[in-house]
């Protein structure tokens, strides 16, 4: 019953990321970005990570996103769709891809994975998903969490001071 | 058997909620003109039907049937997907929203958190709308509306998380079920206020309506808009306020529970407390002006979100300290 | 029941899509947009792994990898926005002061 869904939703992701690396638009590129991200979405509800896939809309698409969105806007795109979309280094880059995929492929073949193992609140051991993660993000990865907290913040300073205006002294 | 069953419940229940949730928008539009003509000391809608009960059906006739005019210079397919990316976050929302005791479409996990996701994409149809006409006033609007939806998203999300405390869950059933000592509001009157707030800049209403500001913006991102897309931003509108009304009473006055002592089906609790809420939003258009773009800024992030973030910090203490 | 090998193979392919849109394309706007395709494609790996050990390290760090993303999204438009101001351009292989 899951694998169908799997089928579809990898196939949207495939596509709408293909249509988004080729767009010169950039405000469709970025619209094609977010069909992405739902679909990735409805991947994670797939594999019994809800609360992620939540993070994911609310975050990814109702944040970032729109975080994105608004930066184009204030830019003239129109300008951008006119000239030369591709680098010069395209064929350069052609040839590192075909490598890395190479590569990422002859290690997938020779992977052998083990028996899947099930959710404990799929056995009924623990209450949920949402319950589990918060448990565990706040015990054995409270550190790691904290650490990102001051990634964050610093990365809103740089944001900040890279992006106001400067003032004459 | 057993699944086909299940599946034609959920199809006909979805279909409910739509209809209901369709008809019921349609005439919030005559009751806020009704409303709002009262408070003026107007009559307002009287032509079509009694006292204008009509007027909704002519208005969604009338935009039926209008000419539905693009732009030449926008950009045809976003601007076409706008109004659907508006109102169909609106309706989906409602698939797991309690309505009572027993009707509802779906209880999940994460079901406030789903909701809060959910409706953060409503930003997106507004956003594609303002850019994709091409015109000035539509891009400021949608410029402003991003900025401010952004914003009060953050102080709406942290505004619920002091009764999220107390109730333990995201399931919405169970936040309701949660309050039977006593509703939220009394606990968390803090929250509650600054929920209020957020949830009025969120739906674009006075005193917040600054995307749409007829007076300086014309109308905002809707300005190149006509016929059926114009009223497709007019439904989301409304029902963003029916879902955010919703989850204002499902989280602070205990949902379809109850007075003790009254004796009145949960479902009639559920509406009767909606209407109210729907009123004061109403009422609030008839009698405040509107805030300037850096006033409503200011107020978000240095009186609104401190005190969010103190009221986190004073549940999470008390919780602590005494439960 | 999805076997792992689907998830990493997905994980692969979108990692490579974003992968040539960082190396082929010239706006920077794009360039972004493909990192973050990137950090989703590790997401989807990790769920992956996770689901597969039913282990909730793996959400856990997915949800680092969302904030990293957040923190990238946002210095990244910073720069963005002052190159814009600076001069007009949205190309990366024309914002060459660093370069000999």
């Amino acid at each position: 019953m899951e694998l169908p869904f799997f089928y579809l939703f990898s196939a949207g992701i495939v596509i709408t990321s293909l249509f988004m690396i080729t767009r010169s638009n950039v405000i469709h590129a970025a619209l094609l970005l977010v069909l992405t991200f739902f679909f990735l979405a409805g991947l994670f509800v797939l594999a019994g990570a809800e609360f992620l896939a939540a993070v994911q809309v609310l975050i990814y698409s109702g944040g970032i996103m729109v975080l994105y969105l608004f930066s184009i806007m204030l830019m003239n795109v129109q300008v951008a769709v006119r000239i030369r979309q591709w680098h010069r280094q395209r064929f350069f880059a052609i040839l590192i891809l075909l490598v890395l995929g190479f590569e990422i492929w002859s290690v997938l073949g020779k992977g052998v994975f083990p028996k899947m193992k099930v959710w404990p609140w799929k056995l009924g051991a623990t209450p949920g998903n949402v319950e589990a993660l918060g448990s565990v993000l706040y015990t054995k990865f409270v550190f790691p969490f904290e650490v990102v907290s001051i990634l964050l913040l610093a990365s809103m300073i740089g944001a900040i001071v890279l992006a106001k205006k400067k003032i004459d002294s | 058997m057993d699944i086909v069953t299940e599946a034609l419940i959920a199809f006909i229940k979805i279909a409910v909620v739509l209809a209901v949730v369709s008809l019921v928008v349609a005439y919030l539009t005559y009751l806020e003109r009704k409303i709002i003509a009262h408070i003026q000391m107007r009559l307002g809608p009287m032509r079509v039907g009694w006292h204008g009960l009509l007027q909704p059906i002519a208005d969604g006739l009338k935009l039926f049937l209008k000419e539905d005019i693009i732009p030449a210079k926008s950009d045809k397919i976003v601007f076409i997907l706008a109004p659907i990316m508006v109102l169909v976050p609106a309706f989906v929302v409602y698939s797991v929203l309690p309505f009572s005791e027993n009707f509802y479409i779906t209880q999940v996990n994460i079901g406030l958190f789903l909701i809060l996701a959910i409706s953060s994409l409503g930003v997106f149809g507004i956003v594609m709308a303002g850019w994709a006409s091409n015109s000035k006033y539509s891009l400021l609007g949608a410029l402003r509306s991003a900025a401010q939806m952004l914003s009060y998203e953050i102080f709406l999300g942290f505004a619920l998380i002091g009764p999220l405390m107390l109730a333990g869950s995201l399931n919405m059933q169970k936040i309701v079920e949660a309050q039977s000592g006593g509703w939220f509001v009394f606990y968390q009157p803090l929250a509650f206020i600054v929920f209020f707030i957020a949830a009025l800049a969120e739906t674009n209403r006075v005193p917040f309506d600054l995307p749409e500001a007829e007076t300086e913006l014309v109308a905002g991102f809707h300005t190149e808009y006509s016929g059926m897309k114009f009223a497709f931003f007019f439904l989301a509108e409304y029902a963003n306020i029916m879902v955010v009304s919703t989850v204002g009473i499902t989280l602070f006055f205990g949902g379809w529970m109850g007075i003790p002592g009254i004796p009145l089906p949960g479902f009639v609790w559920f509406v009767l407390k909606l209407a109210t809420m729907i009123f004061v939003f109403i009422w609030l258009r008839a009698t405040l002006p509107r805030y300037r773009y850096d006033q409503l800024m200011r107020i978000g992030w240095k009186f609104m979100f401190p005190l969010v973030l103190i009221n986190i910090f004073l549940t999470g203490l008390i919780k602590y300290l005494f439960l | 029941m999805i076997p792992l090998s689907h998830f990493l193979t997905l994980g692969a392919v979108l990692f490579l899509i974003g992968a040539a849109g960082v190396l082929m394309r010239r706006n920077v706007i794009i360039i972004l947009l493909s990192i973050e395709l990137m950090l989703n494609a590790v997401n989807v790996t990790l769920i992956g792994f996770s689901r597969q050990w039913a282990d909730l390290s793996g959400q856990v760090f997915a949800i680092f990898v969302i904030a990293v993303a957040a923190c990238e999204a946002a210095v990244g438009l910073a720069i963005l926005i002052s190159l814009n101001r600076d001069k007009t351009v949205m190309n990366v292989d024309e914002v060459n002061l660093l370069k000999w």
